[in-house]
C-alpha cells in the first residue's frame, strides 16, 4: 500500500472548493449602525430585537478585545463583511437548495448523512440557514429544530425565544458577544418538550463560503425536563488569504433530570478567527455532555461553560484540540458548581506539530452553597516536535470545604519506543505516528457517532501524513 | 538454506560500542539458541536485527534471505518476515489489541482482510495462548501484567506468521504455568508456519518441547563458543564462567 505525501493546505481539498458570491448581496463592509438596521429590517425582525441588535452594537464599540489569549491582531473588524444573503430561502427539500449551495453540501457529505443515521438536519451557507429538514416521527412527537429567524415569528416560540436568547450569553459578556448580538444570522433552534427522548442525533452544519465574510449564527437549545437530546454541530470554510470571523454562540438549557449531549467537530479553514461563545444551564438532576474536536482556524478562543445550577446536576467535558502550522488554539472549558451535589468532569486532549501552539484552560468554581460537589479535571498534551507549544492553565475557584476537586496535568511527546514497537510489526513510521495520536485522541473519538469517530481519524491522518519523510 | 546471515557486526549506542565483530547464522526453519551472562549483548542483537534507531551499527552486515537489510526500516524488516518479541512491550494508550492487529496484517500482506476472517484467526490464535477474548478490545499492553504482555507478543507471532522469530528473554518473569502456555504459542507457531528461532534465554524451561539446532554463547559483544544442544547443558552445570574469559 502506498502511502500518500501532501503538504498541508493540499490535505484540506475537501473543505477548500468553493463558489464566487454575487457582489451584489454582500453588504458593505464594517458595522455601523446603518448596516445593523438594514439586518433587522431584511430579516424582518420584532421591534425588541431590532433594539437588541443596536444595544449590542453600542457595546461592542465600547468593549475592548480580551485581555486574554492568543493575538487577533490579523483581524480587522472593518472588513468583515457581516452578512451575506445567499440566493435562496430556506428549503425544506433537498431538491430546492441551488445547485452550487447543495452542491457544496453534497461533497461535505450532508444530505447522505441525513438518510443514513440523523433525525433532522440544518444547513447553513454563509449566514442563512439553506435548508432544513426533520423526519416526519421527530416531527409529531412535538420536537421542533428549525431557524431561529423563523422561530421568532412563530407565536408558538416568540415570547420563548425573547425570554431565553442571548440570556445565558449577554452581550456585555465580552467584546465578541456584543457584537455577535448585533449582527448574529442564521442558526438553529430547538425545543424538545419534557420526557420525549430522541434517540437519534440532530445535525446542525455551517459552511463559511464568502471571502472575507463572518458567520455569526446563534443556536438555542431548550431541552425540557427529562428529555433527551444529542445535537451535532459541524463547520467548515474554504481557504481564502483574507481573515475571515466566525462569532457563534450557542445557548443551551437543560431542565430538570434531561440530557443534552452536544457534539461539535470543527475544521474551519486555517485563516479563520474562531471566537465562538457556548454556554449550558442545567438544572436539577440534569446533565450536560460536550464532546469538542478542534482542528481548524487560525486562532481560536473557544471555552465552553456549564453552570450547574441545580442539586445534582451534572457535566462532562470532552475535547481534543489539534494545533498545526500557524495555528494558536486557545481552548478549554468552564464549570460553575452553584447547588450541592453538583459534579463534572473535564477530559481533555491537545496535540501541537510544527509550530502549533495549543493552550489549555479550565476554570472550575464551587460556590459555597455547592456543599458536596465534585469535580475532576484531567488534561494531556502531546507535542509531536521540539517547535511546537502547548500549556495548561487551571483555575479554581472553591468557596466551601465540603467539595472534592481533583486535577491532573500531563504534557509529553510520542515516545520513539513506541513508534520502533510499532513499526517492528510492519507499520510504517507515518502510519505508526498517526496511530499513536489517534489513540491519544481516543478520549473523543469514543464519544462520537461512528461517522464523526471516523471522520476525526481521517483529520488526524491527513494533518500527520507529510509531518515526516 | 540460509536465512539470517550475522557478518562480523559491530554496533553501539552512541559512542559506546556494544557488538565487536558477531558473526553467526541462522538456517530455515532451524532453532537457535543465543545465551550469554547479563549486559553481554544479547537483547542488543535482536534490536539491531530488527533495526532499532537506538542502535548504530558501525561495520559489518545484515543478511535476510541472502539480501543485505542493513540500512533498511524497521516495517520494512518486518515485511520481509522478522518478528521480535519484546522483553518489555511498549503501552499504546487509546489503540486497541485488535485494531493494531489487524492494521498490521493488513500492512505486511498488502491487502485488505475481511473482519470475519480475521476474527476468527485472532480467536483461535488467543486459544492457543488461553488468553481471555476481552483482551482483544483492550488498549494494546496497557495495564497488562508481566505475563499478559508475554502472552500478548506470542499472540503477534502467531498472527503475523514471520519467518524469523527472535524472543527475548519471553519466559522471564513468567510463573511455570504461563511458561508451560507462551511455549505451546512456540510450539504452534513452529507447527504453522516452521519458521525459525533465535530464542534469547537465561532459563532453559522454555526450550524443553523444542528441538535446539543451534547454540550461540555471547560474552563481551563477541560469540565465544557455538555447539549444539549439549552446550546448554553444560552452561547449566558449570555456567557462563570459562566463556566469559575466552573472550578476553
Amino acid at each position: 500500500m502506498k502511502q500518500k505525501t501532501q503538504v498541508a493546505d493540499i490535505d484540506r481539498s475537501l473543505y477548500d472548493f468553493r463558489y464566487d458570491e454575487d457582489a451584489a448581496d454582500l453588504l458593505a463592509s464594517g458595522i455601523t449602525p446603518e448596516i445593523i438596521r438594514e439586518i433587522s429590517e431584511e430579516k424582518g425582525d420584532p421591534e425588541w430585537m431590532r433594539q437588541f441588535r443596536l444595544h449590542s452594537l453600542e457595546i461592542f464599540a465600547k468593549t475592548e478585545m480580551p485581555p486574554w489569549g492568543p493575538p487577533v491582531d490579523g483581524l480587522n473588524l472593518d472588513n468583515i463583511v457581516a452578512y451575506i444573503r445567499p440566493k435562496s430561502r430556506m428549503n425544506t427539500d433537498w431538491n430546492d437548495v441551488p445547485e452550487n449551495i447543495k452542491e457544496t453540501f453534497e461533497r461535505l457529505g450532508i444530505p447522505q448523512a441525513e438518510r443514513e443515521s440523523l433525525a433532522g438536519v440544518g444547513a447553513q451557507y454563509d449566514s442563512e440557514l439553506v435548508y432544513h429538514n426533520v423526519r416526519r416521527e421527530v416531527a409529531e412527537s412535538g420536537v421542533v429544530y428549525t431557524d431561529l429567524e423563523s422561530a421568532m415569528h412563530d407565536p408558538r416560540f416568540a415570547e420563548m425565544i425573547r425570554t431565553h436568547f442571548m440570556k445565558l450569553v449577554p452581550p456585555t459578556d465580552h467584546k465578541f458577544a456584543a457584537l455577535h448580538g448585533a449582527v448574529w444570522s442564521g442558526g438553529s433552534f430547538v425545543y424538545v418538550p419534557a420526557g420525549v427522548r430522541l434517540e437519534i442525533p440532530l445535525q446542525s452544519y455551517f459552511r463559511l463560503n464568502a471571502k472575507g465574510a463572518g458567520q455569526f449564527e446563534h443556536t438555542l437549545i431548550i431541552v425540557e425536563d427529562d428529555a433527551y437530546l444529542h445535537f451535532i454541530e459541524g463547520c467548515s470554510a474554504p481557504k481564502y488569504y483574507e481573515a475571515g470571523l466566525h462569532a457563534g454562540c450557542v445557548e443551551l438549557y437543560v431542565g430538570k433530570r434531561a440530557t443534552l449531549r452536544y457534539s461539535t467537530i470543527e475544521n474551519w479553514s486555517k485563516n479563520m478567527y474562531n471566537l465562538n461563545t457556548k454556554r449550558a444551564v442545567v438544572a436539577e438532576g440534569g446533565r450536560i455532555e460536550w464532546v469538542s474536536g478542534s482542528f481548524g482556524s487560525h486562532v481560536s478562543y473557544l471555552y465552553p461553560m456549564s453552570i450547574l445550577n441545580g442539586r445534582g446536576a451534572h457535566a462532562e467535558f470532552t475535547g481534543i484540540t489539534f494545533a498545526g502550522a500557524g495555528q494558536n488554539l486557545d481552548t478549554g472549558a468552564k464549570i460553575v458548581h452553584n447547588a450541592p451535589e453538583t459534579s463534572s468532569h473535564i477530559d481533555t486532549k491537545s496535540i501541537s506539530k510544527s509550530g502549533g501552539i495549543s493552550t489549555f484552560r479550565s476554570a472550575v468554581t464551587v460556590a459555597e452553597q455547592a456543599v458536596g460537589s465534585r469535580s475532576s479535571v484531567s488534561c494531556e498534551s502531546l507535542m509531536l516536535d521540539s517547535i511546537s507549544r502547548s500549556d495548561t492553565v487551571p483555575v479554581m475557584d472553591i468557596r466551601t470545604d465540603q467539595a472534592d476537586i481533583g486535577h491532573e496535568a500531563k504534557i509529553g511527546r510520542i515516545s520513539d519506543d513506541a513508534v520502533f514497537y510499532l513499526m517492528s510489526r510492519g507499520l510504517d513510521e507515518q502510519s505508526a505516528r498517526a496511530m499513536i495520536v489517534s489513540g491519544f485522541a481516543d478520549n473523543v473519538s469514543k464519544e462520537l457517532p461512528l461517522e464523526y469517530a471516523m471522520e476525526m481519524n481521517n483529520l488526524i491522518r491527513l494533518e500527520m501524513t507529510g509531518s515526516t519523510g | 538454506m540460509e536465512l539470517l546471515r550475522i557478518d562480523r557486526l559491530t554496533a553501539g549506542i552512541e559512542e559506546k560500542e556494544l557488538l565487536h565483530g558477531v558473526s553467526m547464522t541462522v538456517g530455515s526453519g532451524e532453532t537457535h539458541v543465543l545465551m550469554g551472562p547479563n549486559g553481554a549483548g544479547k537483547s542488543t542483537i535482536g534490536l539491531t536485527v530488527m533495526g532499532s534507531p537506538e542502535y548504530q551499527v558501525t561495520g559489518g552486515r545484515i543478511l535476510f534471505e541472502g539480501e543485505d537489510i542493513t540500512e533498511e526500516s524497521a516495517d520494512r524488516r518486518a515485511k520481509r518476515g522478522i518478528f521480535l518479541s519484546f522483553q518489555n512491550p511498549v503501552e499504546i494508550p487509546g489503540l486497541s489489541l485488535s485494531d493494531f492487529l489487524r492494521n498490521a496484517l493488513e500492512q505486511i500482506s498488502g491487502q485488505r482482510m475481511k473482519l470475519w476472517d480475521f476474527k476468527k484467526q485472532l480467536r483461535a490464535a488467543m486459544d492457543v495462548l488461553q488468553m481471555d477474548a476481552a483482551y482483544a478490545d483492550r488498549d494494546l499492553n496497557v495495564g497488562f501484567s508481566g505475563g499478559e504482555k508475554k502472552k500478548a507478543e506470542i499472540l503477534q507471532l502467531l498472527m503475523l506468521k514471520p519467518k524469523l522469530a527472535i524472543l527475548d528473554e519471553t519466559d522471564s518473569g513468567l510463573d511455570v504455568d504461563a511458561v508451560r502456555t507462551v511455549s505451546a504459542g512456540i510450539a504452534a507457531y513452529r507447527e504453522q508456519c516452521g519458521g525459525s528461532l533465535l530464542i534469547i534465554t537465561h532459563n532453559t524451561k522454555i526450550l524443553e518441547s523444542l528441538t535446539v539446532d543451534r547454540t550461540h554463547i555471547i560474552a563481551d559483544g563477541r560469540i565465544t563458543a557455538e555447539g549444539g544442544a549439549e552446550l546448554i547443558d553444560e552452561i547449566n552445570r558449570s555456567g557462563f564462567e570459562k566463556y566469559t574469559e575466552r573472550a578476553i
